[in-house]
């Protein structure tokens, strides 16, 4: 298990659970970021944050923090 | 100082007997192409009153010539509210709060996102709304767009397929929209809560309002309904912590009562299964995923380390220049048009009272808000084409890890950086920000960037009382500017962190980088158009107003006070028109001292005379409220050098730097000339600014608040330099 923050750019991951407040998680699993949902980290922003993530056939913008919340597996 | 985040909201006016409709949808799905192109020139943009989020509404042709009432929605991935905007979403959909219960809601879905758009369509579905699905952006999705018929069986509501662009489609989606009215209303759950959840929605059930039941809402009692609302309650609802991330919704207390009694809540149930239900069902519909090679090779070089960052500055300048260059012989034309007008009207008129008021309130008020429409245009212009093709979400992208640093979003980047040109577009601009919290910081700290009406004000100061090489005076220049770029991004972060509405949120900033499209010009500029013309009806009002009554400020008693020479006889004594003109300058001079403005000139000079200021600038700092450069010419006035001076005017820049005081000394020195500078970065010397923020954030507060901090800032940062520069034996 890692966080999707550590995790190499250009890997396919599977979520497997999604922390933080409430309202935080309800948001990221409403966005479709459901145990069991393929990820994958394309980018990082020249500033070094946030990241380009691509989920179900969309393109994400996610604070690294953020992205820090996500527990998911190497597949 | 706080302000409801959340007032009663009140639909726009709708037109009895005629079926009610709501578009819904994700952002990015060609939700506001398919409302354009269902509702014609019909679309009328209106705000909420109370709060910032404009609602649009359109008439819609059914079969048959019945015309039925198309309101649009904020685009949004959920029904769970956690704002005043997603509420406003909510509200509409199931007509509480005061909106009209919808007969139909018309939910947009991606071809090439079906099951993220379907999950809000199955939230919509439960909560017992007739639905019908505009399948959209299928000609982009090609092959891998899902058969119509298919999806329709699935989600269980009629699907149609539409091409806003071709208009193919639009009669097949009014035929099923007329179909489903007439079909029987129900709410429609694609999965079963659980043991656990069961009995939770039940006691919030029991504690909703009559208003909030599907009896009264719809006319019939559909409890799958009721169960919906109770469900959205639970999970919207949190105990209150006071905490500063949660905007308060408009609940009624029982509910809310009800909700808090319930255990520790864990919501995912409701989440989860209907993901579950999605995951299952969608795929097998969708053959292979959409091609988006394009887009990716695109953000390969936009969003690249460092060719990202070079063509992010290049469409900066380009917009930035744009907004300061080309927009200026517009500006120019259109000021010397209304000076023409003016000076036309006098010739026919004649000079007297009623000929002033005409051409110098009148007028001049009209040309002042109507200068402000060439930078409002063009902005809105680059802004529609970024926004469509994708590019202004990868501006927050790019900006984010700055702007979040005082705590911004990446979005504020863009009206920022045209607060350079002009605070009055930048601010309309926020309305690229979908939440009210990031656009009311972001306008409270744009007019404090320094915009094109303060460099006029800055030239004639260093010109006049700052001594040294041009290249001293070049850099003071730039400094000016890098001093508001400062000054704004800390008074961001200060009041991120001590206004309460404004404090920054915990919600995930998470945004999609939707794929790059080809920008639509019919829609692009009906939103210029719609912007504008909002601009001149609800700012420009008000602007017009105020520079009608800062012109009598300036133009009343209007007579010479007693004592002073007979300056008409003199002039028409004189013997050259070199005498005549000093005269008459003379005269003006001594008018705009005994009006009422003068007078209040003369009465603020105690508050300013510690800033270094006497009351000569004083009248200047009034005269500047109607637009910053007014300075410089009410100066012109105060020194008698005539009104048409210019911050090149060589005998204004005489006059300021020879002025002495009683005591002989000089009035100004280059300190003085500092403090002035300062002052005028801070202080909020622009009604057209503050009118409109109180068009944009529908309240009087903001305006106010705005007015006041920065007024006061100015004051403290401006004593601070003159006092602390005297301390120093400057």
């Amino acid at each position: 298990m890692a966080s999707l923050a550590e995790i190499p750019l250009g890997r396919v991951v599977t979520v497997r659970a999604v922390d933080g407040p409430r309202a935080f998680r309800r948001r990221l699993l409403e966005m479709g970021l459901v145990p069991g949902t393929a990820v994958k980290v394309v980018t990082v922003a020249p500033l070094g944050d946030p990241l380009r993530i691509h989920v179900r056939g969309g393109q994400w913008s996610i604070r690294r923090a953020e992205a820090a919340q996500i527990q998911v597996e190497l597949k | 100082m706080t302000a409801p985040c959340h007032a009663p909201g009140v639909a726009p006016p709708t037109v009895a007997g005629r079926p009610q409709l709501v578009l819904a949808g994700n952002p990015n799905v060609g939700k506001t192409t398919l409302f354009n192109a269902l509702t014609g020139s019909s679309a009328k943009v209106s705000n909420y009153p109370g709060i910032t989020v404009e609602i649009t509404r359109g008439e819609l042709a059914l079969p048959g010539g019945r015309l039925a009432d198309l309101h649009d929605l904020p685009g949004t991935y959920s029904t769970n509210a956690r704002s005043a905007e997603e509420q406003i979403a909510l509200d509409a959909l199931v007509g509480l709060d005061g909106a009209a219960t919808p007969d139909a809601v018309i939910v947009c879905v991606d071809a090439t996102q079906v099951a993220r758009a379907a999950y809000l369509l199955l939230q919509i579905q439960e909560l017992g709304a007739r639905c019908v699905v505009a399948l959209t952006m299928v000609d982009e999705a090609k092959a891998a767009a899902p058969d119509a018929r298919a999806l329709a069986a699935v989600l269980g509501c009629e699907v149609v397929a539409v091409t806003a662009r071709t208009r193919v489609g639009l009669d097949d989606l009014r035929a099923a929209i007329d179909r489903v009215l007439r079909s029987e209303r129900r709410a429609t759950w694609h999965w079963q809560p659980g043991a656990e959840l069961r009995p939770r929605l039940d006691a919030v059930r029991a504690a909703m309002p009559e208003s909030w039941g599907s009896a009264m809402r719809y006319g019939a009692a559909l409890p799958a309904a009721d169960d919906a609302l109770a469900l959205w309650a639970l999970t919207c609802i949190e105990p209150r912590t006071g905490g500063p991330d949660d905007d308060e919704l408009a609940v009624p207390e029982a509910v809310r009562a009800a909700v808090i009694a319930e255990p520790a809540p864990r919501d995912d149930e409701a989440v989860l299964a209907r993901w579950t239900w999605l995951d299952r069902e969608i795929p097998p519909l969708v053959s292979r995923p959409p091609d988006r090679s394009r887009t990716e090779r695109i953000d390969r070089v936009l969003l690249h380390r460092v060719a990202g960052f070079a063509s992010f500055i290049g469409v900066m300048t380009v917009l930035f220049m744009s907004l300061f260059w080309w927009a200026a012989p517009v500006m120019d034309a259109i000021d010397q048009l209304f000076k023409w007008c003016g000076a036309q009207l006098e010739a026919v008129l004649g000079a007297g009272v009623f000929t002033d008021f005409l051409v110098q309130g009148v007028i001049g008020g009209v040309g002042a808000v109507m200068v402000f429409l060439p930078q409002i245009l063009l902005l809105f212009l680059f802004l529609g084409f970024l926004e469509d093709c994708g590019y202004l979400a990868r501006v927050a992208y790019l900006m984010d890890r700055i702007m979040r640093s005082m705590n911004l979003h990446g979005r504020a980047f863009v009206p920022m950086l045209s607060g350079f040109a002009c605070a009055v577009p930048a601010i309309m601009a926020t309305r690229t920000m979908e939440r009210r919290r990031d656009r009311i910081l972001t306008m409270m700290v744009v007019p404090l960037m320094t915009c094109s009406a303060r460099l006029p004000v800055y030239t004639l100061v260093i010109g006049a009382l700052i001594p040294g090489s041009r290249w001293i005076q070049g850099l003071l220049m730039v400094g000016m500017y890098l001093f508001s770029v400062v000054t704004a991004l800390i008074a961001a972060w200060v009041m991120s962190k001590t206004v309460k509405p404004l404090k920054a949120k915990r919600l995930p900033f998470v945004i999609e980088l939707p794929p790059y499209r080809f920008p639509r010009l019919g829609g692009v500029l009906r939103m210029m158009w719609g912007k504008s013309s909002m601009f001149l009806r609800e700012a420009g009002t008000v602007i017009l107003a105020c520079s009608i009554a800062l012109w009598a400020l300036l133009y009343f008693p209007h007579h010479m006070p007693p004592g002073a020479r007979d300056y008409d006889a003199l002039v028409a004594e004189a013997p050259s028109d070199q005498a005549k003109a000093e005269l008459t300058a003379e005269k003006q001079a001594i008018q705009l001292e005994n009006s009422y403005g003068g007078r209040l000139g003369h009465a603020i000079e105690p508050a300013i005379r510690p800033l270094g200021f006497d009351w000569k600038i004083g009248i200047g700092i009034i005269g500047a409220f109607a637009a910053r450069e007014v300075f410089v010419s009410t100066l012109g006035i105060v020194y008698a050098v005539g009104s048409d001076a210019d911050a090149g005017s060589a005998p204004l820049r005489a006059a300021l730097h020879d002025a002495k005081d009683d005591a002989g000394k000089r009035s100004y020195t280059p300190l003085v000339g500092l403090s002035l500078m300062i002052f005028f970065a801070l202080a909020c010397q622009c009604m057209s600014t503050l009118a409109v923020i109180r068009r944009e954030t529908a309240s009087l507060r903001w305006p106010l608040f705005l007015f006041t901090y920065m007024t006061v800032l100015a004051w403290i940062v401006s004593f601070c330099v003159y006092q602390g520069g005297r301390l120093l034996g400057f």
